[in-house]
């Protein structure tokens, strides 16, 4: 996302392509992202608006769709049915990212607050890779990486190598493990 | 229940002050850029509690996002700027 | 003192003592790689919970203001989790380039009488 590695995309990037052969073929195809980005951006306009006076509404339905009509390849570039069970499972992986979070948080307190702080803490550098192929999964990973306390993406590749920042020996040693895999079977790159 | 967003948002500003600790003897300029991220999102929790003392929550929580918003891009374009910089590291380290 | 008061009190309260362990590990932590491990990942929770718990909080009166009020609180804890990691992560970029070096138990002793930190560009 903002790595420079990853924003330099590859010209054989399968995300850009499938877009625009879909653009340029079907016609059909390109109707359900213009549509999810219209309600998406609506729905927006009506909660920060608050307000329902048919003017107000009326003003907000044209402006999301200038902004649907402009935007809808960039927000989506290519969508397929594959798009929707990755969703599904996504939504499932969320609570389980939060309950992990919340007990890493809990080990940093108590890191936090230990008096003998410099004696807990082993700040280290790791390298690994993973087999993760698209832009989307190795940018899940990475954030998820970084959200989980403990532990920093400093790097990744586009290639699924990861450098990462990890304060102490316990939050290293869990690194790969199974949010790998939960990530990998989300996206469906399980080899 | 006044009595105890009053006291919640003291200690907010208080830790503010201890976040701005290390705004102002940070060894180099991203410990600073650091600190005042923490205290960018404390002060949202700030405006929020104010919103609720004040019983005007409707109009604090919009102050709230655009200063959510704004501590945001303060933060990536200020490290976005510092990655051109050389000489940031020769100040680090004296402790 | 019902039930709602006491659900908010408890999240405003965990959320305060998640920004506390922020702040004194920011002062506290050795070098600016580690600190940035309490600036943005228990500031991140404290928001969560402390913005969660004025949400809950402001439904006490229901309403569909009320509703619209509490969608915009959630809306700052979506965009504050998505935020976050971004944020950390264009800082800690920012300190790689610079050439900062992390701070290791073994040559924390000796960091000051090291060789001079290599030219990056």
């Amino acid at each position: 996302m903002t790595d420079a590695n990853t924003g330099a995309r590859s010209p054989e990037n399968p995300l850009k392509t499938k877009g625009k052969v879909s653009l340029g073929q079907e016609e059909k195809q390109s109707f359900a992202p213009f549509m999810i980005t219209f309600v998406l951006m609506f729905a927006t306009w009506l909660i920060l608006s608050g307000n329902f006076a048919p003017l107000l509404i009326s003003l907000g339905l044209i402006s999301s769709l200038i902004v649907a009509w402009f935007f809808h390849d960039l927000l989506f570039p290519s969508l397929t049915g594959k798009h929707l069970g990755i969703f599904i499972k996504f939504s499932a992986y969320i609570p389980w990212l939060i309950i992990e979070i919340i007990k890493a948080n809990f080990h940093l307190l108590y890191l936090v607050f230990h008096p003998r702080m410099k004696e807990l803490i082993d700040p280290h550098i790791i390298d690994f890779k993973t087999n993760l192929e698209s832009d989307l999964a190795v940018t899940t990973l990475a954030n998820s990486i970084t959200l989980t306390p403990g532990t920093i993406t400093v790097t990744t590749g586009s290639d699924g190598s990861y450098r990462v920042h990890a304060i102490d020996k316990p939050s290293a040693e869990a690194l790969p493990g199974t949010m790998l895999d939960k990530v990998a079977d989300i996206y469906g790159e399980n080899k | 229940m006044n009595t105890f967003f009053l006291s919640i948002a003291m200690g907010l500003c208080l830790l503010m002050f201890m976040s701005l600790y290390r705004c102002l003897f940070g060894p180099t300029v991203l410990d600073r850029l650091i600190g005042v991220n923490a205290i960018g999102s404390k002060t949202v929790v700030l405006l929020l509690l104010i919103g609720c003392l004040y019983e005007r929550v409707d109009m604090f929580v919009d102050i709230a996002l655009a200063y959510a918003f704004l501590n945001f891009v303060a933060v990536i374009a200020a490290s976005r700027y510092f990655h051109k910089r050389k000489g940031l590291y020769e100040e680090s380290f004296n402790d | 003192m019902n039930i709602i008061d006491i659900i908010v009190a408890f999240l405003l309260v965990s959320g305060f003592i998640f920004f506390l362990g922020g702040a004194i590990g920011i002062i506290r932590m050795p070098d600016f790689y580690s600190r940035l491990h309490p600036a943005g990942k228990l500031d991140t929770l404290g928001i969560g919970a402390m913005v969660a718990g004025l949400a809950v909080y402001n439904l006490h009166h229901f309403s569909l203001t009320a509703l619209l009020v509490s969608g915009k609180m959630l809306l700052i804890v979506f965009f504050v989790f998505m935020s976050s990691p971004t944020a950390t992560h264009s800082i800690v970029d920012a300190g790689m380039r610079a050439g900062l070096r992390p701070w290791t138990r073994k040559e924390g002793a000796n960091m000051e009488q090291s060789e001079p930190r290599k030219e990056e560009n």
